[in-house]
């Protein structure tokens, strides 16, 4: 990836009276990122994003998008993105159509009803295009979200939320989407979600965030680049199990036990040991299921632990 | 910004509750104007009563001005309310639906969303009182003819025929100047809150207690009727004086005026600064 930077943020910080809700926030996309912005609910999330799109003005801190300060020149950097904010809400009054050339109107550039149907098109809805959007479901809305974050071809494209409410088939095309829109056009991908591994898929640097402060940022590879990992490990006794574990070098890895079977953290190359250790004390295991994804990173972060 | 005025008209005539102003103007005037056709002449009778004792009225009396002028009267006190409708629905009812993030994440000052907005809203209000002076004025005189007009405030004035239009549009011009700061009012609280409830009963309550602030007779409330912008409202009927006071109604205008600069200013002020939460 380029390392000419399209979003830089410096010491941003967002007081609602009393509650901090961003707290000296540092974060940089560059060029080309697809930029995974995660945390858990509340950690200030949507009020980064909107005051990156100039929605919500900050008490202090800086916001830096395409080398220019977002203060002083919101409309020339607003010209360059695209962005959903939370729900995809539009003019329920008006059709799809109607709100594309209203918004591409208002954008103040010149917007070709080509521009309009093949945007309606990419996100499947080319045959509703004249229905008014109260009309929509809720997937078809966020569909419309995304062609309208598109329309007028934008550099940066901000993503709150984008595949919430679509099927299954819709969140992978959207996920197609993204990544197209980042290999094949070079856009830059500024990209909020609850679904952890949305960003472990399509996200190539990232950034986690809780109680409004940076927690951690950089590649997602490295990030989850560790020779632990977490395992469940399903056995046919489980008092058995804990009595013996409970006496054993394994009791420092164990973590705990919950519905799907007892939490142990281990190196990779333990994974055999503690398998052979259990069989051996005439535990019979059913499954060994290691994981160590980006959720158990992202609930270790938030819980306050360290990966 | 025209084309920014005319997306916000289109979204105005898009919604059905626009229409609503329309329609009761729509439903009420035919209604009075067929009980001014069975009554009218009655009230003639009545208001020259004293009249025929020493002269001889001959003409049409009962007209289409005359039931303009009295539709004028009657309805006027009540568009206000047809107004804020929709002056309080056009900032609060982009926060409500939650369209506020798509209109201001477009590369467009807020000044001029919030001034297109506002025309917009000068510009339905000044179509609400055109429909009402057609159906009112123009409709009556279809129907009922033009003639003198025959006006009663404190003594009966008579106009001859050819010296009542020009009155008829200094009024529905200084009405639309009234009906513009209630649409200013009611624009201003539209911009402090999220939901177009709000701005529309408070504008409504506002207008109530100035109204009822301005008739209470107590020697107390003299010295605050000046600044009661519904002091300066009904000024329209100034124009319909034998002597027209243009200083007093210049007094008055300028008063609304401001009014109506002020609120814009302070929406403004707001608007500019408000953290978009919807």
């Amino acid at each position: 990836m380029s390392e000419e930077k399209i979003i830089e943020v410096h010491g941003l910080t967002k007081k609602f009276k009393d509650l901090t809700a961003v707290n000296n926030l540092e974060l940089n996309v560059y060029k080309g990122d697809v930029f995974g912005f995660l945390g858990p609910n509340g950690a200030g999330k949507s009020t980064t994003i909107r005051m990156l799109l100039s929605l919500i003005q900050p008490t202090s801190g800086e916001i830096r998008i395409f080398g220019k300060s977002l203060n002083s020149h919101r409309n020339e950097i607003l010209k360059n993105i695209g962005a959903i904010v939370e729900n995809p809400d539009f003019y329920l009054y008006l059709s799809a159509y109607k709100n594309l050339e209203i918004l591409g109107k208002i954008s103040g550039v010149q917007i070709s009803k080509k521009r309009i149907m093949e945007m309606l098109e990419l996100v499947g809805l080319e045959k509703r295009a004249n229905s008014k959007v109260k009309t929509y479901s809720h997937g078809m809305k966020q569909r419309l979200g995304i062609a309208q974050a598109l329309l007028h071809d934008p550099e940066l494209i901000i993503l709150d939320e984008p595949t919430t409410g679509l099927d299954p088939q819709g969140i992978k095309e959207i996920r197609e989407l993204i990544l197209l829109l980042s290999k094949e056009k070079g856009k830059t991908v500024f990209l909020s979600s609850h679904i952890l591994k949305e960003i472990e898929i399509i996200s190539n640097r990232m950034i986690i965030i809780n109680k409004g402060t940076t927690q951690i940022e950089g590649i997602v590879a490295d990030l989850l680049k560790s020779d632990t990992v977490l395992v469940t490990i399903q056995v046919d006794d489980y008092e058995k199990a804990l009595s013996i574990i409970s006496c054993s070098k394994w009791n420092d890895a164990f973590k705990k036990r919950d519905n799907s079977g007892l939490i142990f953290e281990l190196n990779k190359d333990e994974l055999h040991l503690i398998n052979r250790f259990l069989l051996e004390n005439e535990v019979a295991v059913s499954a060994l299921i290691p994981s160590r994804s980006l959720e158990d990173y992202f609930l270790k972060i938030t819980e306050g632990g360290s990966a | 910004m025209i084309t920014l005025i005319i997306i916000e008209l289109e979204k105005i005539f898009r919604k059905w509750r626009t229409y609503i102003g329309f329609i009761a103007i729509g439903i009420l005037t035919p209604i009075v104007q067929i009980a001014l056709s069975y009554q009218g002449e009655k009230y003639v009778n009545f208001a020259t009563q004293s009249l025929r004792d020493s002269f001889l009225l001959t003409g049409n009396l009962f007209n289409g001005y005359l039931v303009g002028y009295l539709m004028l009267q009657s309805l006027f006190i009540h568009i206000p309310f047809l107004i804020v409708l929709v002056g309080g629905d056009l900032l609060a009812g982009e926060a409500t639906t939650g369209t506020y993030r798509l209109l201001l994440t477009r590369p467009i000052s807020r000044l001029k969303i919030l001034s297109a907005k506002y025309f917009a809203g000068i510009i339905y209000t000044v179509l609400l009182l055109c429909f009402l002076m057609f159906m009112s004025l123009v409709v009556s005189v279809i129907f009922f003819g033009s003639g003198e007009l025959i006006v009663v405030k404190g003594k009966i004035i008579i106009f001859a025929s050819d010296d009542v239009l020009w009155r008829f549009a200094l009024a529905y011009l200084y009405a639309a100047l009234s009906l513009t700061t209630v649409m200013g009012l009611s624009f201003l609280f539209s911009s402090l809150v999220e939901n177009a409830i709000g701005p529309i009963v408070a504008s409504m309550a506002v207008i109530i207690v100035f109204l009822i602030l301005s008739v209470l007779p107590f020697d107390l409330l003299e010295s605050i009727r000046p600044f009661l912008f519904t002091n300066h409202m009904n000024h329209w009927s100034s124009f319909f004086a034998d002597k027209v006071e243009y200083s007093e109604i210049l007094i008055s205008g300028s008063v609304l005026l401001l009014h109506i600069i002020g609120f814009y200013l302070i929406a403004l002020f707001l608007f500019i600064k408000k953290d978009i939460l919807s």
